[in-house]
C-alpha cells in the first residue's frame, strides 16, 4: 500500500535536505577548527559564521521534521532505534546543544580571545553531532536495532566498522559540503583570496570523502553483505552510479570554478546516495520490521501526509523567500546591502495612543470587555460562553495594552520629570 | 478504561525511573521560560518598531534593535532546549512514542512546520535590519508573531491530550481506529491549558524584562530610553496579570470535572467531600487523609470547582492508592505557590494601572520598582509551579488512566549518567545566557545600534 511507503519517502526527503543543509553547516564549524592561525584564520572563521548564522535555524529543523514525521507514522520504529541508539542520540544532542549556545554567545563576544574559544567549542560539536548521527544511520543500515525496547546493545550497536565508517563519511562530506557552499559565497562577497582557500579546502574534501566511500563499501562487504549486495548489484546499483557521476561532476565544477552549480550537484550526490540506501535496504526498517508493517494506521498516515503538503505549501515559499534575500543580500551581512533600502520613512505626527481623549475611549472599552470576560469566562458554565470569555480577554489585553502603554514624549529632557530615586 | 502494561514494546525494567523523570522536569524547566520569551519578546519588539516606523523617532529604533539581538540569542538557546525535549520522548520514554506516537505525533508534526516558519523569518527579520525596506521588515516580524502562537499551540495539544486522552482505541496495547486530528484538537480539555499558558508567556516575558529596567531605575538608570524600554514590557505584562486570574479559575473548574483527582491532590482532599472547604498552606497527612495546620475556609472549595457550595468534591479516596498521585504536598505547594505569585503580579499589576489613570504617570516610589525586580523571577517561578501542578498531578499516569510512566520509561542504561551530564551542560548554557544577557546591556546605546548583530571581526 503506497500511503504506508509515502510517510517514510518524506522522512528520506528530509534527510537529505538535512544531510545537505545542514552538513554544510557541520562542515562550516569543521573548517573554523582548521581555519589557520592569525589574521587570515581569523577572516575564514569569520566568513565560515556569518554565512551560516541566518540559516543554522532553519537548516536544523529539517532534523525535527524527520524525527516527528518517523514517531508519527511508524511508532515503534521509533521507540526501538532511539531505545537502543540512546547514547549516540544523546550525544548528538548534547553536540547540537553547543552549537546552538556557541552562535548565542558568539553574538555578544567583544574580543578575539573569546571568540576563539566560542568556536573551537562550535567546531568541536560540529564534528561530533553528524558524527553521532552517521552512526545512528550506520546501526540502523547495520541490522544492529531489534524491535524492542532497547532491546539491542548500548554500545556494540553503534561502536562497529559500518556504523563508524559511516559516521566518518558523514564527518566528511559535511566539510566537502561546506567547503563547496562558501567558496560560493566567498566568490558572492568578491573575496577572490579566500574563494581560493575554500576551493582547495573542496578538492581535498571531495577527494578524502570519495576513499572513504571506498573504504565504506569494503567494510560493507565484510559485515552486512546482503546490503552490500544490493547496493553495487542490485536495487541500489543505479542510485550509486548517479552519486559516484554527481560527486566527480561536483569536483570538476570546483575545479573550473563553478561554484554556484557545485552546490547543486552536491545536493544531488547526497539524495543518490540516501536513495541507494533505502532501496538497497527497502523493505526492511528493521530487522524482522518491514516498513509495511511499522506503519501506523490509515488515518495517522492520511493526517500526516496532509499535515506536511499543508505545510510544505506554507514553507517552501517562505524558504524560498530566506535563501533569495540571503543571495541578494537583504538578509546577512555578504556583499555590500541593496541601495536605498535603508530610509528611514517620514514620521506620521504624535502617536493616537497618546491622546488623552481616545485614550480615556479605549480605556473604557478596555474595562468593558474585562467584564464581558468576566461574565462569560468565570461566572456562566456552558463552553460556548468560555469561548466568548476567553476571546473578551484577548480583547482587553489587546485594547487595554495600547490604552494604558504610556510612552516618554519626544521632547522631554534626557533626564526624568520623576525624581531620581534615592540612592 | 484499561490499563496498558506491556504496550507496543513490551515490559521494561528501569531501576531509574525517579532520574528519568527528573531529567525530562529539568529539561522543562529549562525549556519553558525561553518558550515565553519566544512567544512574547517578537511582539514587543515589534511594538518598538512600529512606534519607530508611526514616528520616525530613532530612539523606538534603537530600543528594537536592542531588544532584537537579546530575541535571538534567547531563540537559539530555546531551540536547542526544545531540540532536546523532542529527543527525550524517544531517549526516556520509547514506549510512549512507541505506542502512542501515531495518536500525537500529529501535534509534533505540525509543530515542526510552525517551529521551521518561526525560524526562517527569524533568520529574515534578525538579519534583514537595514537591508530591507523599513516596512517590509516589520511585516517579516509578524509571522514569527503567528508561529510563537501555533507552536504553543501544537505542544499543549499533546499535553491536553496526555491530560485528557480519547480519539482512539486500545486493543492488546496498541492504539488502533486512531483519529489523530480528533484526538488532538476534537479534545475539550486543551483550550484553557493553552489559553492560561500564552498568557503566562506575556507576564513571564514582561515581568522579566521590565524588571531589568526596574534594577537599573533603582541605580539610577532613568532617561527617556529606559522610561520607554519599561513602559512596554511592563504594560503588556499588567494588563496580562489581571485576566490570567480568571483564565486560572478556568482551568481550576475544568481540572475539577475532568481529572477529579488531580484535583484533589491539589486541594488536599483525602475523602469525597459535600460542601467541601478550602485550605490554605498547611501539610497534608496521607495517613488521616486531611490537611493539617491549614486556614480551613468552609464551602470554598465546592463553591469554586462548582459554582454551587454544597457541591461534592471527589477526593484522593475515589481511586485505588495506586492511581493517586505520590507526592500531594508536591502538588499542593506548586498550585499554591503558582496561585500566591500570580495574585501578588495581580496586585502589582492593579496598583500599576490605578497609578497611570490617576496620575497619567509610572509609579515613583523606589518600593514600587524593588518590587517589580522581584516580580520578574517570582512569575518564572509560578510558570514552573504551575507545569509541576499539572505534571506531577498527572502521575503515576503518563497517559491518564491509560499507561502508567513506569511501563513508558526506557529500558536503556545510563539514566544517571545523562542526568548528570545534561544537568551540568544546562548549568552551563545558564551561564552563558547570564554572560550573554549582562554583555548586550553593558553594551553603550549608541555602539550596536547600526551594527548587525554579529561581533566585530577579530
Amino acid at each position: 500500500m503506497f500511503l504506508r511507503d509515502l510517510p517514510m519517502l518524506f522522512v528520506l526527503g528530509g534527510l537529505v535536505l538535512y544531510a545537505t543543509l545542514a552538513g554544510a553547516d557541520f562542515g562550516a564549524g569543521f573548517w573554523q577548527l582548521f581555519a589557520g592561525r592569525g589574521a587570515k584564520g581569523a577572516h575564514v572563521r569569520e566568513h565560515a559564521h556569518e554565512a551560516m548564522a541566518p540559516v543554522w535555524e532553519a537548516n536544523h529543523v529539517w532534523l525535527i521534521f524527520v524525527l516527528t514525521v518517523f514517531w508519527t507514522s511508524y511508532p515503534t520504529a521509533f521507540g526501538s532505534i532511539a531505545s537502543t541508539l540512546a547514547v549516540p542520540l544523546f550525544i548528538a544532542g548534547i553536540g547540537i546543544i553547543f552549537r546552538g549556545a556557541a552562535y548565542a554567545l558568539r553574538s555578544a563576544t567583544e574580543v578575539p580571545r573569546e571568540q576563539r574559544m566560542i568556536d573551537t567549542a562550535f567546531s568541536l560539536a560540529s564534528i561530533l553531532t553528524p558524527f553521532a548521527l552517521g552512526t545512528i544511520a550506520g546501526a540502523i543500515a547495520d541490522g544492529r536495532v531489534p524491535v524492542g525496547n532497547a532491546k539491542g546493545d548500548q554500545f556494540t550497536s553503534w561502536l562497529n566498522p559500518v556504523a563508524i565508517t559511516i559516521g566518518v563519511l558523514a564527518v566528511v562530506f559535511s566539510s566537502y559540503l561546506a567547503a563547496v557552499f562558501l567558496a560560493a559565497d566567498a566568490v558572492r562577497a568578491g573575496d577572490e583570496e579566500l574563494a581560493r582557500s575554500f576551493r582547495l579546502r573542496a578538492l581535498g574534501a571531495g577527494l578524502v570523502a570519495g576513499a572513504v566511500a571506498v573504504v565504506g563499501l569494503i567494510v560493507l562487504h565484510h559485515d552486512v553483505h546482503p546490503l552490500y549486495h544490493e547496493l553495487v548489484a542490485g536495487r541500489g546499483l543505479p542510485a550509486v552510479l548517479v552519486s559516484l557521476v554527481f560527486g566527480v561532476g561536483t569536483l570538476a565544477l570546483v575545479v573550473v570554478r563553478r561554484f554556484e552549480w557545485s552546490r547543486y550537484t552536491a545536493a544531488v550526490a547526497v539524495a543518490a546516495i540516501v536513495a541507494g540506501w533505502a532501496l538497497a535496504q527497502e523493505p526492511r526498517l528493521l530487522p524482522g520490521l518491514t516498513v509495511q508493517q511499522a506503519a501506523a494506521g490509515h488515518d495517522t498516515l492520511v493526517a500526516v501526509v496532509v499535515a506536511v503538503i499543508g505545510g510544505g505549501l506554507l514553507l517552501f515559499p517562505s524558504l524560498a523567500l530566506l535563501f533569495s534575500l540571503t543571495l541578494r543580500g537583504h538578509v546577512g551581512h555578504i556583499g555590500p546591502a541593496p541601495e536605498g533600502v535603508a530610509a528611514v520613512p517620514p514620521p506620521h505626527g504624535p502617536l493616537d495612543v497618546l491622546r488623552p481623549a481616545s485614550a480615556g475611549l479605549l480605556a473604557r472599552a478596555a474595562v468593558a470587555c474585562f467584564v464581558v470576560g468576566l461574565g462569560f469566562l468565570t461566572a456562566a458554565d456552558a463552553a460556548w460562553a468560555h469561548v466568548i470569555g476567553v476571546l473578551a480577554l484577548f480583547a482587553f489585553i489587546a485594547i487595554g495594552f495600547r490604552a494604558a502603554l504610556l510612552l516618554p514624549a519626544a521632547d522631554e529632557a534626557a533626564t526624568s520629570a520623576d525624581p531620581p530615586p534615592t540612592p | 478504561m484499561s490499563a496498558v502494561l506491556g504496550a507496543a514494546l513490551g515490559p521494561v525494567q528501569q531501576h531509574y525511573l525517579d532520574e528519568a523523570r527528573q531529567m525530562q522536569a529539568l529539561s522543562f524547566a529549562v525549556h519553558i521560560p525561553l518558550v515565553c520569551f519566544g512567544v512574547a519578546f517578537p511582539l514587543m519588539v515589534l511594538v518598538a518598531e512600529w512606534l519607530n516606523l508611526r514616528t520616525g523617532d530613532g530612539l523606538y529604533r534603537t530600543l528594537a534593535r536592542r531588544w532584537t539581538r537579546i530575541m535571538v540569542a534567547l531563540f537559539a538557546i530555546g531551540v536547542i532546549t526544545g531540540t532536546i525535549l523532542s529527543f527525550e520522548l524517544g531517549l526516556l520514554w520509547p514506549n510512549f512514542t512507541a505506542t502512542f506516537g501515531n495518536v500525537f505525533g500529529l501535534g509534533f508534526a505540525i509543530e515542526g512546520f510552525s517551529f521551521f516558519m518561526e525560524a526562517i523569518f527569524i533568520g529574515i527579520y534578525v538579519y534583514g535590519w537595514e537591508r530591507m525596506p523599513p516596512r517590509w521588515h516589520f511585516v517579516s516580524g509578524i509571522p514569527i508573531v503567528i508561529t510563537g502562537f501555533t507552536g504553543s499551540m501544537m505542544v499543549i495539544a499533546v499535553n491536553g491530550w496526555m491530560n485528557h486522552p480519547g480519539g482512539y482505541r486500545m486493543v492488546n496495547g496498541k492504539a488502533v481506529d486512531v483519529h489523530p486530528w480528533k484526538a488532538l484538537f476534537g479534545n475539550s480539555f486543551f483550550w484553557h491549558e493553552l489559553v492560561h499558558m500564552y498568557i503566562a508567556a506575556f507576564i513571564v516575558a514582561g515581568f522579566c524584562v521590565a524588571a531589568t529596567y526596574a534594577f537599573g531605575r533603582l541605580r539610577g538608570n532613568w532617561g527617556r530610553y529606559e522610561r520607554t524600554a519599561i513602559a512596554i514590557p511592563l504594560t503588556l505584562a499588567v494588563i496580562a496579570a489581571p485576566a490570567q486570574l480568571l483564565v486560572g479559575d478556568w482551568a481550576a473548574r475544568e481540572v475539577a470535572t475532568k481529572q477529579p483527582v488531580k484535583l484533589a491532590a491539589i486541594e488536599g482532599l483525602g475523602k469525597t467531600t459535600k460542601s467541601a472547604p478550602e485550605h490554605l498552606l498547611g501539610w497534608y497527612d496521607k495517613k488521616d487523609g486531611k490537611v493539617k495546620y491549614g486556614i480551613e475556609i468552609p464551602y470554598l472549595l465546592s463553591l469554586l470547582s462548582f459554582h454551587n457550595p454544597t457541591a461534592t468534591v471527589k477526593g484522593l479516596d475515589s481511586v485505588p492508592p495506586d492511581d493517586r498521585p505520590g507526592p500531594v504536598n508536591v502538588v499542593r505547594f506548586a498550585f499554591q505557590t503558582m496561585v500566591g505569585i500570580g495574585s501578588l503580579l495581580a496586585v502589582l499589576a492593579v496598583f500599576t494601572l490605578w497609578v497611570r489613570w490617576r496620575r497619567r504617570r509610572l509609579p515613583i516610589t523606589p518600593w514600587f520598582y524593588r518590587g517589580l525586580v522581584l516580580a520578574g523571577p517570582l512569575s518564572i517561578v509560578a510558570l514552573i509551579a504551575g507545569w509541576i501542578t499539572t505534571e506531577v498531578g498527572r502521575q503515576p499516569w503518563i497517559v491518564y488512566g491509560v499507561m502508567r510512566t513506569n511501563a513508558a520509561v526506557t529500558g536503556a542504561g545510563g539514566v544517571p549518567v545523562g542526568y548528570g551530564i545534561l544537568a551540568l551542560v544546562y548549568l552551563g548554557v545558564a551561564c552563558a545566557v547570564v554572560w550573554i544577557l549582562r554583555r548586550l546591556a553593558r553594551a553603550p546605546l549608541d555602539a550596536h545600534a547600526d551594527s548587525l548583530p554579529t561581533a566585530p571581526v577579530a
